[in-house]
């Protein structure tokens, strides 16, 4: 430890971009171990009271609590959950929770906080009576149990998982007052391990002609979309765990399709049927629903990847700075195209801009944590990201979004988010 | 696993990937054939040329009385003013700064409402209805719609032959142009 060197080094740091942002070596050679850095706040938390050195805290007195067979977070956690859950009305399993992307660090979301779309209510599904059917344009229809399916050859990859509808809220005319999960939060990375579907199409031997695959749920909505073959053949995969346990029953236990990159609802919860075709069905989910509505009245389908897309969870709407000094930005980066090369952030509101730092690893359809260290000022500003992913599409301005495809799309929104920072510490969603 | 097995495992895996849509011996091969009977029972999807559609009919009389009791407590009476998706109307609206989507303004192809209706309506009872009965619903739907006259009888032959009124709007992405490197 070389506290004093670290001091120097930090003084001496460059800025790198505009207001206060520093280069990312800084955080990642340096270390800041023995410097003071500022803290978020989450507004419900207090500030803990521990008792300092040289008392012995109370829990090094008394024995600790007992082993548990399944472990939950700490009890202190408690206020970390899914977010704004939110059914049509009438119904308690239609509609959506949203993972709390601001209470959230590195790149896996935990199961439990995976967000959930479903489209009726979340099945209860018996994996001994569960069956999938693989059929139509194949030599030899197949049936596969839970269990078979088990002892087929498996890949674990990491991968996030976007609804299309993910912060559709920032269409409307006036930014929306949530958190940053409430707003961005249907967006989650899991490990998914499972059994690749070229595999089992190859077992039922595909009809040449065959260009689309229907992939149909087993709940109260049967919920069914059309993927293309050439997904199907690529990197395609019947997940059966997730984050190395079974599957969530509300993510498809105990078998759903996974499609890297692909708009979630897509990746078919509680699969139970695959027919081969040569045409899309034209589901409801693919035509009325999950199409995205332009300003002149046209309608785009079939807008298979999620756009690259970026957001700074520390700070974001529902945490605080508590006053001016040195903190670390952190986010999160995704592109439904394949990896994310850069990530630059900006704290002038995008006069400027800064590199930040990609932790490793930065994998493709993968969620990527970016850091980079900033010095607050204390006086209002805005902090934006900026992502750019290996095939070269960057993250748009809402602006421009918003005028080449209208503000009545619903879906795919990917602009570059920007969080007015008070000087109160406050940090806020706006238009900027 | 032993270092063979692995190495077996691997190459199993490199074989089935490379002869995709041949008899690939080499995977586990625990698929079970199906039969035509089971394939025919969990068979419900249905595309635009209206393939696989069932025997049945119905005409919007028919419908209005299943929608009366199954449908209006969610979607309003004559498919507008219920809590949930309106159903009925919008029709030039989709430029406009309110667009208002609905299975008349929106929806491309008639089939879909079929195969909707049949696999997840009524929301608390899907599966529930007949198929005459999803036939009369979806004639009941295009019809207030002003898509199908009120007299028209939808079954198997007629309702893909139905031309939805927003069905040339629809740009399809997929296959996407290559990505400039």
């Amino acid at each position: 430890m070389r506290p004093r060197s670290r001091d120097r080094r930090l003084e001496n740091a460059q800025e790198a971009a505009g207001n206060g942002l520093l280069d990312r070596r800084v955080f990642m050679k340096g270390g800041l171990g023995a410097l003071a850095t500022g803290a978020f706040m989450a507004f419900a938390s207090t500030e803990a009271g521990a008792a300092g050195p040289p008392e012995i805290p109370a829990g090094m007195k008394i024995a600790g609590a007992p082993l548990s067979p399944y472990g939950s977070p700490a009890t202190y956690e408690r206020e970390v959950t899914r977010t704004l859950i939110r059914s049509q009305p009438g119904t308690t399993g239609a509609g959506a929770s949203r993972t709390p992307l601001e209470a959230l660090e590195g790149i896996i979301t935990p199961s439990g906080l995976h967000f959930e779309r479903h489209h009726n209510g979340v099945p209860a599904i018996d994996p001994a009576q569960h069956q999938l059917l693989i059929h139509g344009m194949v030599a030899r229809p197949l049936v596969f149990t839970v269990a078979s399916l088990l002892r087929y050859p498996m890949v674990s990859r990491i991968h996030f998982l976007e609804c299309s509808g993910n912060s559709g809220a920032m269409y409307q005319p006036t930014p929306p007052a949530l958190t940053c999960g409430q707003t961005h939060g249907l967006v989650s990375c899991s490990e998914w391990t499972g059994v690749p579907l070229r595999l089992l199409l190859a077992e039922a031997g595909v009809d040449p002609r065959a260009d689309w695959i229907l992939a149909e749920g087993a709940d109260a909505a049967a919920m069914s979309r059309s993927v293309p073959m050439r997904k199907a053949m690529d990197d395609a995969m019947l997940a059966l765990y997730q984050n190395g346990e079974r599957l969530r029953p509300e993510n498809g236990y105990p078998v759903r399709l996974f499609l890297p990159g692909y708009e979630g609802n897509m990746s078919v919860k509680w699969l139970r049927r695959i027919k081969v075709t040569d045409t899309p069905t034209m589901t409801k989910d693919e035509t009325s629903r999950y199409t995205d509505l332009q300003g002149d009245g046209k309608s785009l389908m079939f807008t298979y990847p999620m756009e690259v897309k970026s957001l700074i969870t520390r700070p974001a709407p529902g945490l605080r700075l508590t006053g001016p000094g040195l903190y670390e930005l952190s986010g999160i980066a995704w592109s439904g195209h394949g990896k994310i090369r850069k990530v630059e952030v900006s704290a002038d509101g995008g006069q400027s801009w800064a590199e930040a730092a990609l932790s490793p690893p930065v994998l493709a359809h993968a969620l990527t944590r970016f850091r980079i260290a900033w010095k607050w000022n204390g006086a209002p500003t805005v902090l934006k990201s900026r992502a750019t992913d290996d095939a070269g599409h960057v993250q748009p301005t809402r602006d421009r979004l918003i005028a080449e495809h209208g503000a009545n799309v619903i879906f795919h929104y990917n602009a570059i988010q920007a969080w007015g920072i008070e000087s109160s510490g406050e940090v806020k969603n706006v238009y900027a | 696993m032993s270092t063979r097995e692995a190495f077996a495992l691997a190459s199993l895996i490199i074989a089935v990937g490379g002869c995709a849509g041949t008899t690939a011996r080499e995977t586990p091969a625990l698929g079970r054939p199906a039969t035509p009977a089971e394939i025919a029972g969990w068979d419900i999807s249905i595309p635009p040329d209206g393939r696989g559609l069932p025997p049945g009919a119905g005409t919007s009389a028919e419908g209005a009385l299943v929608y009366a009791q199954k449908c209006q407590a969610c979607h309003g009476e004559r498919g507008v003013g219920g809590p949930n998706d309106r159903l009925v109307g919008g029709q030039g609206t989709l430029a406009s700064k309110a667009p208002v989507r609905t299975v008349g303004s929106y929806w491309p192809y008639a089939t879909t409402v079929f195969d909707y209706v049949r696999r997840a309506m009524p929301f608390l009872q899907p599966h529930s209805l007949t198929d005459s009965e999803v036939y009369a619903v979806t004639a009941y739907l295009l019809s207030l719609n002003g898509i199908i006259r009120e007299q028209d009888v939808m079954n198997a032959e007629t309702l893909p032959k139905v031309k939805m009124p927003n069905r040339d709007n629809f740009v399809p992405v997929y296959p996407w142009k290559p990505m400039a490197p």
